[in-house]
Parts: C-alpha cells; sequence; structure tokens
C-alpha cells in the first residue's frame, strides 16, 4: 500500500502541519508519521478529525508521499511547496534584506 | 476624495467587534470550520496552502498616504513585510495569524478600510480606471460612478446571495484602462449626441473557464436611470441566474443561453416596472457624491516644465522612463506617473512594507497625498507637476521602482499561482520572474513595443491570461506543471479573448516559447504595429510555425 501522511493547516496561524509518530502535530514533514496500511490509516484519520473537532487543525487530509535519502517528501508539487513553503515571493527576497 | 460618513464608520467597526467575536469562538471551538468559513469569508479572509489570506478592498483603487502607511504598518506587524496588489485593485496579505485578523480590521477601519464584499456571492468592489480624474481623455470620473453602485449594493439585502460573485467595473474614457468587457457589468461613461452623459452597459463579460467579453444591451443610459437599470440587471440574474452548477452560474453564462436579444427584452421589460420609482437616484445626489472625488487644489501651471525638459534632453534612462511610466493629464503642466512594481525578476504586485510608506512620503510630496493600484498591479501617483518628475524619478529608482517598462512585455500580470494559491495547478510566480529577467533589456522591450503578458496558475484566470497578448495558463498534466499559451487576447477598448496556439510546453520550455513568439512578431511586423496588430492581420498560423515546426 502507498505510504500516506496527513496533513492539515494550524487553526491559529494557518501554518502547514503534519500529524507526527507521537501523536501531534509539527511543521516538519520529517516528523510525519508515515502510514502503509487500513489500520493505521484510519487511526490516523480519526486522530485527524479528533484534532479539528477540537480546533487545533483544519481540514486535514491524506497525501501520498515516500521516503527518500531518509526525509520524508510528498508525492505532488503542490504538497511538496505546502511542505516547504512558496519556492518564489518576496519572502524569499526579503530574508536576505 | 472619497470618505466614509460616520455611518459607515460606525458600521464598520460594528462588523470588526462582531468579527472579533466571530473568531474567539472560532478558536475556542464553539464554532466548527464549516460554520466559520462563510463568516470568515465575508470578511475577506481565506485559508490557502501555507497560511489565512487576507484580502482588502481598495475601492476604485485609490489610496491616501495614510492608508497606505496603516498598509505598510498591517505588513510589518502582522504579515513578514509585505504585501501583493491585485488585478481587482485590492491588496492581498499572505501571512496573517487568525487571531490577529480582528486587530488588522481594526488598523483598517481606523483609516476608513475594510475587507467586506471582497469574497462571497455578492457585488463585489467596483472597480474603476486607476487614472480617474487625471486622464488627459476622460468624460467623468468613473468613481463617482461606483462609489454610488457602492452605496446601493453595500450589503443590499436582495442582492447579497446571488448566483455566484458579481463583478462591476466602470470607464470614464474611451481609453478602457478597467477592462470591462470582462466583467459582469461593465460601465463606459459616454456622451450623447446632445451631450449629454450616460452609460454604455454591457453585460455578461468574464474570464475563467468559459471567457466571454460582455455584450452591449444598452448604448446610453441616461445617467439618472443607473441604479434602476443596474437593479433589473440583478433581479433578471437574480431569478434566472444558475444555481444548479457552479460553473454555470455566472451573468456570462445566462447571457450566452438565452441571447443578447432575449436577455436584454428582459432586463428592458424589468426596468420598466422600477424606472423613475423609488431606487433612482435621488436629484443632487450625484453632485453631492461627486464632491467627494472634486479634484485636488491643482496650482495654475505652465504646459512647459524647463526642469524636465532638460533632464530629458541629458538624461536617457530619465527620458526612456518618461516615455513609458508617464501619461498625459488633463490638468495642464502636471502628469500621471506610474510606479513599476514590476523590476526584472521581480513578484509582481509586491510591494514591501518600506517601498509602502516611502510611497505615502512621495504621494504627500508630489501628487495631493494619494495613490492609486492599477488592475495591472502597478501604483500610480495621479498628479504630479511635470517640474517635479526629475525628483521622483531619482526618489523611485533608489526604491527599485523606476524600471521604465509599463505595458511592455515585462510589465507582467501574474496570479499567485501554486507558490500560495489552494486552487492552482502551476507556478504563476517563478514564471513570471524568468520572464522579467529573460526580456530585462530595456532597449529590446522598447524596440518589441507595447505588450501585455498575462498568467494564471490556472483556468479560474485571476491573471487574466484570456485578454493578454499573449496569455500563459499553468496546466497539471500527470502531476508536472506545463503552460497553455494563447494569443491576441485583449482588455482594452478593443477587448478579445486570446486563442490557443497549441499543445502547452513544460515549464522548462515556456519562457523560451515566449521569446519564439516575440521573434516571430518582429520578423512579421509592418512599421508601426504593435504585438496584437501584427498578430491580428497575420493569425495564428506564423506563431504555430515557428513554435512547433522543428519539434
Ligand atoms: C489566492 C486566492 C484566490 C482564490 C481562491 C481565487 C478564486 C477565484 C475563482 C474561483 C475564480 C473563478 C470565478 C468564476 O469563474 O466564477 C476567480 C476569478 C478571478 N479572480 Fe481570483 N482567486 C484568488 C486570488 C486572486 C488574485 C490574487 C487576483 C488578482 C490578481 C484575483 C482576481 C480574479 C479575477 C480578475 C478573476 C477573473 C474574473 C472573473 O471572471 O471573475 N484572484 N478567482
Ligand atoms: S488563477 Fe487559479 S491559481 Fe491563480 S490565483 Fe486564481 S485560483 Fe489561484
Amino acid at each position: 500500500m502507498k505510504p500516506q501522511i496527513l496533513t492539515a493547516n494550524r487553526l491559529r496561524d494557518g501554518i502547514v502541519v503534519f500529524f507526527t509518530r507521537d501523536g501531534g502535530w509539527s511543521e516538519r514533514i520529517d516528523d510525519s508519521r508515515l502510514s502503509d496500511d487500513e489500520a493505521s490509516r484510519a487511526e490516523m484519520v480519526a486522530a485527524g478529525e479528533r484534532a479539528a473537532a477540537a480546533g487545533t487543525v483544519v481540514g486535514p487530509y491524506l497525501i501520498d508521499a515516500a521516503v527518500s535519502g531518509g526525509h520524508i517528501r510528498a508525492d505532488r508539487l503542490r504538497e511538496r511547496i505546502r511542505a516547504a513553503g512558496p519556492t518564489a515571493g518576496s519572502e524569499q527576497t526579503l530574508k536576505y534584506v | 476624495m472619497y470618505r466614509y460618513d460616520e455611518f459607515d464608520a460606525a458600521f464598520v467597526h460594528q462588523r470588526v467587534e462582531q468579527f472579533r467575536d466571530q473568531v474567539a469562538r472560532r478558536l475556542n471551538g464553539s464554532l466548527s470550520e464549516d460554520e466559520f468559513r462563510p463568516l470568515r469569508l465575508m470578511n475577506g479572509l481565506y485559508l490557502q496552502l501555507h497560511a489565512y489570506m487576507l484580502r482588502v478592498a481598495i475601492p476604485y483603487g485609490t489610496l491616501s498616504s495614510r492608508q497606505l502607511r496603516a498598509l505598510a504598518e498591517i505588513a510589518r506587524r502582522y504579515d513578514k513585510g509585505y504585501g501583493h496588489f491585485t488585478t481587482r485593485q485590492n491588496i492581498q496579505f499572505n501571512w496573517p495569524a487568525l487571531a490577529d485578523i480582528p486587530d488588522i480590521l481594526l488598523a483598517l477601519a481606523e483609516v476608513e478600510m475594510h475587507a467586506i464584499q471582497t469574497s462571497g456571492n455578492c457585488i463585489r468592489n467596483v472597480t474603476a480606471d486607476a487614472f480617474a480624474g487625471a486622464a488627459a481623455d476622460e468624460i467623468e470620473d468613473p468613481r463617482v460612478t461606483c462609489e454610488i453602485i457602492r452605496q446601493w449594493s453595500t450589503l443590499h439585502p436582495e442582492f447579497s446571495f446571488l448566483p455566484r460573485k458579481f463583478k462591476i467595473a466602470v470607464t470614464g474614457a474611451p481609453t478602457d484602462r478597467a477592462a470591462v468587457a470582462v466583467h459582469d457589468i461593465g460601465l463606459k461613461i459616454v456622451r450623447n449626441d446632445a451631450g449629454e452623459i450616460g452609460f454604455e452597459v454591457a453585460v455578461g463579460g468574464g474570464q475563467g473557464r468559459t471567457p466571454m467579453l460582455a455584450k452591449v444591451i444598452r448604448p446610453f443610459l441616461p445617467r439618472r436611470h443607473l441604479l434602476s437599470y443596474l437593479e433589473a440587471i440583478l433581479r433578471v440574474y437574480n431569478q434566472l441566474g444558475r444555481r444548479d452548477n457552479l460553473y454555470k452560474s455566472r451573468i456570462k453564462i445566462l447571457v450566452h443561453e438565452v441571447g443578447t436579444e432575449t436577455l436584454t427584452q428582459m432586463v428592458e421589460d424589468e426596468w420598466a416596472l422600477i424606472k423613475d420609482g423609488p431606487v433612482e437616484l435621488p436629484a443632487g445626489e450625484q453632485e453631492r457624491i461627486g464632491r467627494y472625488f472634486a479634484p485636488p487644489p491643482f496650482a495654475n501651471l505652465p504646459a512647459e516644465a524647463p526642469r524636465y525638459e532638460a533632464e530629458r534632453h541629458r538624461n536617457e534612462a530619465f527620458a526612456a522612463w518618461t516615455r513609458t511610466n508617464v501619461e498625459a493629464h488633463r490638468q495642464q503642466g502636471y502628469a500621471i506617473v506610474t510606479l513599476s512594481l514590476k523590476p526584472a525578476g521581480g513578484v509582481p504586485g509586491d510591494a514591501t512594507a518600506e517601498q509602502m510608506d516611502a510611497i505615502a512620503d512621495l504621494a504627500d510630496r508630489h501628487s495631493f497625498g494619494e495613490i492609486r493600484v492599477s488592475h495591472h498591479q502597478n501604483l500610480i501617483l495621479a498628479h504630479v507637476p511635470r517640474a517635479d518628475l526629475p525628483d521622483l524619478w531619482r526618489a523611485l529608482v533608489a526604491l527599485g521602482l523606476a524600471t521604465a517598462n509599463i505595458g511592455r512585455v515585462s510589465d507582467i500580470i501574474a496570479c499567485p499561482g501554486l507558490d500560495f494559491c489552494s486552487l492552482a495547478n502551476a507556478r504563476s510566480i517563478p514564471v513570471a520572474q524568468r520572464l522579467s529577467e529573460r526580456f530585462r533589456d530595456l532597449d529590446r522591450a522598447h524596440d518589441i513595443g507595447e505588450l501585455r503578458l498575462n498568467i494564471s496558475g490556472c483556468i479560474n484566470a485571476c491573471g487574466h491570461h484570456h485578454v493578454g497578448h499573449i496569455g500563459i495558463l499553468g496546466v497539471d498534466k500527470k502531476g508536472e506543471e506545463f503552460y497553455q499559451i494563447t494569443l491576441g487576447g485583449s482588455s482594452a477598448e478593443d477587448a478579445a479573448l486570446g486563442a490557443l496556439v497549441g499543445p502547452a510546453f513544460a515549464a522548462d520550455q515556456v519562457v523560451d516559447a515566449v521569446e519564439t513568439i516575440i521573434e516571430t512578431y518582429r520578423a512579421h511586423r509592418r512599421t508601426g504595429e504593435r504585438f496584437l496588430d501584427t498578430y491580428r492581420r497575420v493569425g495564428l498560423a506564423p506563431f504555430k510555425e515557428s513554435l512547433y515546426a522543428t519539434a
């Protein structure tokens, strides 16, 4: 089964977060809990729903991911950009001014 | 210039407090996202890829220096030090935290700004020619009409739940800088044979997945009937616009399905019932609102400004800038100056907090403290004495705002695309950056001449690609970013929708493809022809050939 991770936006500030191995949420995709079986996937989805109901995160959903070179990498470009931040934009240039 | 009356100020403050309460209830868990979403959208707050995004209306694209400083302060305190000016004369903040939004809205309310009607199926922020009240070819300041429409439409109970969002644009000049042909209603202020001022009314324009140009349903509407006629159009749409299918819900689809003639008849029938009734503008109201837009206290300046002429003769960079970024003003001795938010390699439409503050200072010094936002994502100082131009130019050069490229290939409109937008298929900003790098040589850009290059990251067309002379649309092909190119679009008075030139290009081919298109134009153009003129004369064939023949 294709490995998946659970992602969402944090309610308070909208920042992208990932469901972690210890059942919390992290801004780093590498902290994600990877799931490749039905049971753990259902568990993650249920945890996501609870976190959404509790007002921790907004709109949790599963995404396809893979491990390469010791890092977790989302399959879709959209998700890679969510994980790493905008590839271009003024926050890039402003960092250096 | 326009000021809120007391009623509006009280109302906006009340809305801020109401939303503060709603945010608090969302944060403490008593409102779910499903309950909260419509409330936040009504206040211009979206949730995008990386964060919340707040869209702030800039009515008719006119800002005071005080308002611009407030935007700078919001960018600094609550965002990452910049804001993004959009094609809808809005500013978007890409990184605000939910918990800060009530304070941001309060800071906006303090300078008579808000984010109401920037979202939802209502009549959106009415847009106008960014040169309003300044353009040499203007018949009448379109902002007076915009403001009349705003007062009538704001929270209009009958029109708060339309089948879909509704966008109105107004131009007061024959040169269309407001893209009226691609709005749900486009109003053009015209003069009839008797010399009276009225409107040419066009309906059913729009972009998105089914782009259409608005159809003129009334060549001349006397000014006093503006509101009853708009109300008639909105009623027909509200009754017959499709609510069953999101993709068919805009008025353009209704116009297309019933035909222009039938729609015109329906509007005229509806209008007959309400014409001269209570919706009409009371006598004196036009004049009362007009006073808010009274021209600034212009000085009696001579037509010639020796300082300016002298600088133009000895400074070629300045002279080049005056050719592209400076336009004729209706008042003798003044000029309209466009500040380019399109430096080579920059993000179209972005301005830093420091730039905003500096622009506010320059506006105070040179332009009666007023700034405009154009739908081409640039800023404008509308009333600059010609003699001030050399000093202003030097200040703008220092701020990185004097790129002499207005209306040229690197003056690109680009939507946020996949770097920010949750609906995107592909990135827009990096493509714009690579294109403006490729065409950074201004001599070459001037040789290419007038060119509108517009980029959208998906078919919603926020980046106006359908009406770019060259339009680029990001598509997703099996997870890869590809870009379709259309040619021949225009959002000006010669409005047209672009035609697809052929199969899409991969991300690493698209800049070369644009260059090939431009070289093809240069090879075919006749003296004095713009890109668009040459395209209209020769059609797609030569472009197809040079793009795909070798492939
Ligand atoms: C990033 C968040 C944004 C979202 C979620 C969004 C969403 C949409 C959608 C769904 C449409 C299609 C409407 C339809 O066809 O019925 C649309 C159209 C449009 N949007 Fe956006 N947009 C966003 C940003 C922008 C920006 C940054 C601009 C200005 C640069 C903009 C200006 C427009 C314009 C001009 C249109 C096309 C005109 C029309 O037919 O309505 N939007 N947008
Ligand atoms: S065109 Fe698409 S990608 Fe670009 S801002 Fe609009 S919705 Fe987002």
